[in-house]
């Protein structure tokens, strides 16, 4: 695959790819359409398509009802709306019953970019985290995505996937040895000194501040943790034991995502330092997407700068 | 599905009103629970357990039922005693009700109690669900409908609306949801606490078919399902003029008898009350 692609429109591709093999699958927007990569859908199989309009908690609860009757429904809508405006829909009406609706949140983290802050969201992962049966999945890159999708179209549950808006690299495709598989991280690279525990397209700045790392003679293990909930504690404790201290990373608030998932783990089964790379507990700003990226150091610099402060804790 | 002999009028009466008893008995034993709102929507319950809906307590996930959604899910007492009365799970399960040592939970729960279509409780979120079934019954090309029944304290949830949107804009002339108007709610009168009137307008406008009907009236309940049915391109809705409390007179339009559960004392003169009415109805 290489090049670049947005893990949203790879999602969008995703969903027509699989149309035909799941006639179980049926698509929920909320008119964004275009923006969350549904719209190819919509026009291949109309019949399988409900745009309900901006009224997200009901998008919600009907993706819900669909569930009881046999439907595999995938809501989509901006994260930010996604998990948190109908969050109680969510709660009480697809996780308590544990029904099978996928809740995918477009648009997730700072790399909205323009839109700022009321549509940036760095809270989705927690939000979905606290959730009693829910899975929170967010792939690092197109490839990534597309597996994804198909596996959460066997899985039977609710679960959240996060989508980003702005086209990434797709790194995944050309690594030995990768296999995805929910709940399960993957190691990237393989390295000694520090690891990184990164999620969605912060493992690609990951792999990049590995080799600026290994300029300074630091060995950085790269882990792509691609379902938060359940986290692969396996993978976290070999790691913590291996290499002696965490990085983790993630375009969300370093509170109750990735980052807060991994200090439990931590604290509760082997005491290691940890740093978390994240947005700092703040609402992001508009900018263009790399220019809010850099603004709050979601960079492979800023990640080395953590890289750095992990490896003095040891 | 077994085929189960329609109850009609009187024979719906007896049936509301043993439900009435058992629904005063889960909340007196369990020392809590919604019995006013359980008594003005049990007539309503009755019938559609009893004359209206295609359901078979033995194939309960049968594809082809039809489905109902109580989205004013606190009225549990209301709804276990006529899934009960109708041959869901044992009478005797209604001792549970509220308890630790079973699932029959304060607001409906699909995953555990025979019968029951979705959980519901969470007020606004019921009649989503409701609409998605019966969408799900159009894209399959399933003929089963759905029902559905709101509080009128509950209908000032925005996601409501929202629900109400979408319905007529799928046509859903399979779903028939109803309002409860008992003019009660938590902490007083409907009209003071927030005005839902006029309600029929307001359907109207979001364009449903709005049948009204006198909610304990059960040929009027029966005639108003029927012309639900043969409503066609839009979903109905049956406003059910209800009295909360009905036929415990010291509930009757008490709004304090939202959320309490009976003294021993109250119960006896409640079981009473419902006792000589039924007596009344069996001509003994």
């Amino acid at each position: 695959m290489a090049g670049k692609i947005s893990t949203r429109a790879a999602y969008g591709e995703a969903l027509c790819e699989l149309a035909e093999q799941y006639p179980e699958l049926v698509v929920f927007d909320a008119d964004l359409a275009n923006a969350t990569m549904t719209k190819g859908f919509a026009a291949k199989y109309p019949d399988r398509f409900f745009d309900m309009g901006i009224a997200e908690c009901n998008m919600t609860g009907v993706a819900a009802g669909m569930a009881t009757c046999g439907f595999k429904p995938f809501t989509n809508t901006f994260a930010v709306f996604a998990s948190g405006r109908a969050w109680e829909q969510v709660r009480n009406s697809i996780a308590y019953p544990g029904l099978n609706v996928k809740i995918v949140g477009s648009h997730g983290g700072l790399s909205v970019g323009e839109d700022g802050a009321t549509h940036q969201s760095a809270e989705d992962l927690a939000l979905m985290r606290a959730v009693p049966n829910m899975k929170v999945v967010c792939p690092c890159d197109g490839n990534e995505m597309k597996l994804a999708v198909k596996a959460l179209l066997d899985y039977e549950g609710p679960a959240y996937l996060r989508l980003g808006r702005s086209a990434v690299e797709t790194v995944t495709d050309e690594i030995d040895g990768y296999k995805f598989e929910l709940d399960k991280g993957i190691t990237l690279a393989d390295g000694k000194d520090v690891t990184v525990i990164a999620t969605g397209m912060m493992v690609q700045l990951a792999l990049k501040a590995r080799e600026i790392m290994a300029s300074e003679g630091v060995s950085v293990r790269v882990i792509d943790m691609h379902t938060i909930k359940p986290l692969d504690e396996a993978l976290v404790i070999k790691a913590a034991k291996e290499t002696g201290c965490i990085v983790t990373s993630e375009e969300h608030n370093i509170i109750g995502g990735l980052g807060g998932a991994v200090a439990e783990c931590l604290s509760e089964n082997c005491p290691t330092p940890l740093v978390r790379h994240g947005v700092n507990d703040e609402f992001g700003r508009s900018g263009t997407a790399a220019a809010v990226l850099e603004y709050y150091k979601l960079t492979a610099e800023g990640l080395c700068e953590k890289i750095r402060e992990a490896l003095a804790k040891k | 599905m077994i085929f189960m002999e329609k109850l009609y009028g009187k024979q719906l009466e007896v049936m509301a009103y043993r439900a009435r008893l058992l629904a005063l008995d889960a909340v007196h034993t369990a020392s809590s629970g919604h019995i006013g709102g359980s008594l003005s929507v049990i007539d309503a319950l009755t019938t559609l357990y009893f004359n209206e809906m295609n359901v078979d307590p033995a194939d309960s996930k049968n594809p082809d039922r039809d489905r109902f959604v109580l989205s004013k899910g606190h009225t549990t007492p209301a709804l276990y005693s006529v899934l009960a009365l109708r041959g869901f799970f044992p009478m005797e399960d209604l001792k549970l009700f509220r308890s630790i040592k079973g699932h029959y939970s304060g607001h409906p729960d699909m995953r555990h109690v025979n019968g029951v279509d979705m959980s519901t409780g969470s007020l606004g979120q019921g009649i989503s669900a409701a609409v998605g079934m019966a969408l799900a019954g159009k894209t399959a090309k399933k003929d089963y409908r759905v029902y559905a029944i709101c509080g009128d304290g509950e209908i000032a949830e925005g996601q409501v609306w929202e629900a109400a949107m979408s319905a007529a804009k799928y046509g859903l002339d399979n779903l028939c949801a109803m309002v409860d108007v008992n003019g009660l709610q938590i902490d007083g009168a409907t009209k003071d606490v927030m005005p839902s009137e006029p309600l029929d307008k307001k359907f109207e406008a979001f364009n449903w078919n709005v049948i009204k009907v006198d909610g304990h009236d059960y040929d009027a309940l029966v005639k108003a399902l029927e012309a639900a049915r043969a409503c066609k391109g839009k979903p109905t809705m049956i406003l059910l003029h209800t009295l909360k409390g009905k036929g415990v007179s010291f509930m009757e339009g008490v709004y304090g008898w939202h959320g309490k559960a009976p003294n021993d004392e109250q119960y006896e003169q409640a079981k009473a009350e419902v006792e000589a009415h039924l007596a009344e109805l069996e001509g003994k």
